[in-house]
């Protein structure tokens, strides 16, 4: 096959030897003097690569190092841990685990850290907390053996349960956060269960957070597309008066106009007022259309539209119209042409759009807060509420994030292998 | 398109395409093409030639469907189809920038008129090899038209407008992307497929000598109206009006009153610099007129013989340029400056130098007297 693109021909003798004018490599010549341009180029972004490497890179991997670490028990109890490496779990410890617990107790309470490990355990077996911290405080009146001296005191001493839970949580590294983000636990035996239906939250909202998510980059691409084709193709005046309107919801507040659309969708509000006055509905079936899913799938929708019309524009900004003219006069009908010719060539920009739309809906926070009522919130509502308060498990918080933070990475690399990012065009 | 029914009637100089009293206004207040009606033959090259904003690519888009007309009716094979939607008309056509599909590969480009006219898969195949055959381009039909070259590109165009094999293309400014070289070859390939094919061809372009080149008619078209529809020859011979005697080649233009009339063949016109000269009348009326009189530069003799031309004028050597084949001399006469000779540079012709000055001499015929 004749190629014309490949390069010309090269005799193989030089090709091998090719050297600059002092005998040098060509290769190794030419690496050397874009080296300093590297240089320089590197110079240029290294203060944002610093900057993101302490205020991004490294918060992210400590929140994922958290959402695993548990050093409670094995930094606080240090004895007992080792103590209890070898008890069989089958029978209350021997003396050994209890006094190497008073002895953790006294060194506890003198550096304040017993209540740490106390809160710790508490949290998987409610009432231990005043257990541990009791009998700590009547130590000082105990003699060994403590075995009997503990029982004694308190007869939960003897539950298997609790030296299971402490046998457990002696690992420095727990995926105890990550089972209670998903909606499992460990039972009393220490097997993996799912926990009781009543308690089970946050699978549901990831998989509510990732079905609305989808409702709305569907929405966006409805609304966004013939937008961003009017705004290609309507003469420059036109168009710059459009994308002032497509862009105005950017230069208004968040809380603005979320604020705006409750007042229109609220019960007593706007919309609802204009249902009833044209006798649409009566004044007892006024309408929910906030607080609730729907609420948040239209405030979220009108936030997220220019990140899909952006990209899109741009776009369709570049197809000349030739194509579709060149296409009908092929013999192709307006919609052949506009799925086979003109759709195909929009790829990269709704690519793009739906990536981020997508990306930025299933990590939302502030409006399905305000609009979402119990029904329309988003899991991102759920990890401020686990960060924040007097409930606060910043733990299981990290948890939920970084299943967040690994769910957007899948997504994007399975976006990548299916269409491949360097082919989308983000504006 | 064949299957569209209504057979030619074979006759060949019968009005293949038709436009009859087109006009077209953009915005309602100006007209873009005043009063159009133009006959073009089966089989025959036809191309619009005029400047930017003549109203030639409007023309063709009408023809295209692609702009409706404001008024007046077009005729396809006697079927009206200025209301026919573009995807019904069947006409190929060429794009400016060719309009390649970028997503598609040669191939599927070539077969996506075969496609939407449902034609079965063996026969696809078998057309886009043939058409890929004769564009000379047969092993590239797996490349994307971004790795094509662009004259190879250029082919790939014609090719598809050419695969479901329409009885008119049209051509918009094809080779408008093209370097010199490359245009000219094109320019030979798209006659020859033309001659071979029997198509009728309406080419648009503002390069006169694209136009001259390729075409069996050129129609001249400036501010919507064609100002002459002839052969090449004829157009460049016998310019009936100012604008294609300047747009069609070089020419000396020279500005005055007709004095009088001699009969059909001949009119006396006084220069407004003072000096006589007998010309062609060809849209002159008579005595008082103001006249361009146009006069080729090939035509002009230097120191002629005396008496042996009836026009000579005095002129004044003002620039010389060398250009191989030819030597472009440009001389101040009869008040203007940029009157230019060309002289072939070939033994028995004489050289001039600047500064020098030399008689000028032309016959009646070679000198046009054209409106004002």
């Amino acid at each position: 096959m004749a190629d014309v693109t490949a390069p010309g021909f090269v005799p193989e003798a030089r090709q091998e030897t090719l050297t600059t004018a002092d005998g040098t490599p060509l290769k190794v010549s030419l690496r050397r003097s874009q080296r300093r341009q590297r240089r320089r180029a590197f110079y240029l972004v290294a203060p944002l690569l610093f900057f993101l490497l302490i205020t991004f890179g490294w918060p992210i991997a400590q929140m994922t190092f958290r959402s695993i670490y548990n050093p409670e028990v094995a930094n606080y109890l240090p004895e007992t841990s080792a103590a209890i490496a070898n008890w069989t779990a089958d029978e209350v410890p021997g003396e050994e685990v209890f006094a190497a617990m008073a002895r953790d107790m006294q060194l506890g309470l003198e550096d304040r850290t017993i209540g740490r490990a106390a809160a710790r355990i508490n949290r998987e077996i409610p009432g231990a907390r005043s257990l541990v911290m009791g009998t700590a405080r009547d130590l000082d009146e105990m003699q060994a053996p403590y075995r009997e001296a503990f029982l004694q005191a308190d007869e939960d001493w003897a539950d298997l349960e609790f030296w299971r839970l402490i046998k457990r949580e002696t690992r420095i590294l727990t995926p105890a956060y990550y089972l209670l983000a998903l909606d499992f636990e460990y039972n009393a035996e220490g097997e993996i269960v799912e926990r009781p239906e009543v308690y089970q939250v946050y699978r549901l909202l990831f998989w509510r957070t990732a079905w609305m998510s989808l409702a709305i980059t569907g929405l966006c691409i409805a609304l966004g597309y013939p937008i961003a084709h009017l705004l290609a193709t309507l003469p420059l005046r036109t168009s710059n008066l459009l994308m002032i309107l497509v862009l105005l919801p950017f230069w208004t507040s968040l809380l603005v106009r979320t604020s705006a659309w409750i007042v229109l969708l609220q019960q007593e509000g706007v919309i609802n007022d204009l249902l009833v006055w044209s006798n649409i509905v009566d004044d007892d079936g006024r309408v929910r259309m906030i607080y609730n899913q729907i609420g948040t799938i239209v405030a979220m929708t009108h936030i997220l539209l220019p990140f899909m019309i952006l990209p899109l524009y741009s776009v369709m900004k570049t197809i000349p119209p030739s194509y579709m003219r060149a296409a009908r006069s092929l013999g192709a009908t307006q919609f052949t042409a506009f799925t086979k010719v003109y759709m195909p060539l929009t790829l990269p920009g709704l690519a793009a759009g739906v990536l981020l739309v997508f990306i930025l809906a299933i990590g939302y926070y502030i409006t399905p807060a305000l609009v979402g009522g119990e029904s329309g919130i988003f899991i991102s509502n759920l990890i401020a509420q686990n960060m924040q308060g007097t409930s606060a498990q910043l733990k299981l918080a990290s948890a939920l994030a970084t299943i967040l933070l690994v769910a957007v990475l899948v997504l994007y690399w399975a976006f990548n292998k299916l269409i491949g990012v360097d082919r989308l065009k983000f504006g | 398109m064949r299957e569209n029914g209504v057979a030619g009637n074979g006759a060949g100089d019968s009005a293949y395409v038709r436009f009859e009293d087109v006009q077209k206004s953009y915005d309602g207040e100006t007209l873009v093409i005043k009063n159009l009606n133009l006959a073009i033959r089966r089989g025959e090259f036809l191309t619009m030639l005029g400047p930017s904003g003549s109203g030639k690519t409007t023309c063709l888009m009408m023809l295209a469907g692609f702009e409706s007309t404001t008024h007046g009716a077009i005729w396809l094979h006697e079927q009206r189809i200025d209301n026919v939607p573009p995807h019904k008309r069947g006409i190929g056509m060429v794009f400016q920038n060719y309009a390649l599909f970028p997503h598609m590969t040669v191939s599927e480009n070539l077969a996506f008129p075969l496609k939407v006219r449902g034609m079965g898969k063996a026969e696809i195949e078998e057309r886009v090899a043939r058409v890929l055959a004769m564009v000379e381009l047969p092993q590239f039909g797996d490349r994307r038209p971004s790795q094509l070259s662009g004259g190879q590109q250029q082919r790939v165009a014609v090719a598809r407008a050419l695969v479901f094999e329409p009885d008119l293309v049209l051509m918009d400014e094809p080779l408008g992307a093209l370097d010199k070289q490359l245009r000219e070859q094109m320019q030979f390939e798209i006659k020859h497929i033309h001659q071979n094919l029997g198509v009728t061809v309406v080419y648009v372009t503002h390069d006169q000598s694209e136009a001259l080149t390729m075409s069996d008619r050129v129609a001249v078209f400036n501010d919507g109206i064609i100002q002459q529809l002839s052969t090449p020859d004829v157009l460049y011979e016998a310019p009936e009006n100012a604008f294609v005697a300047q747009f069609i080649g070089e020419n000396n233009r020279l500005y005055g009153e007709v004095l009088q009339r001699v009969g059909d063949g001949e009119v006396r016109v006084k220069l407004d610099s003072g000096e006589e000269i007998r010309a062609l009348p060809v849209n002159v009326d008579g005595a008082a007129d103001r006249t361009t009189l146009s006069l080729r530069p090939e035509r002009v003799q230097i120191n002629p013989a005396e008496g042996s031309l009836p026009n000579v004028l005095r002129g004044k050597v003002e620039e010389v340029i060398y250009l191989g084949d030819h030597i472009r001399t440009r001389l101040a006469v009869a008040g203007h400056d940029d009157f230019i000779v060309k002289i072939p540079n070939a033994s028995g012709h004489p050289s001039l130098k600047e500064g020098e000055t030399a008689d000028l001499g032309w016959t009646i015929e070679d000198c046009r007297a054209l409106d004002a």
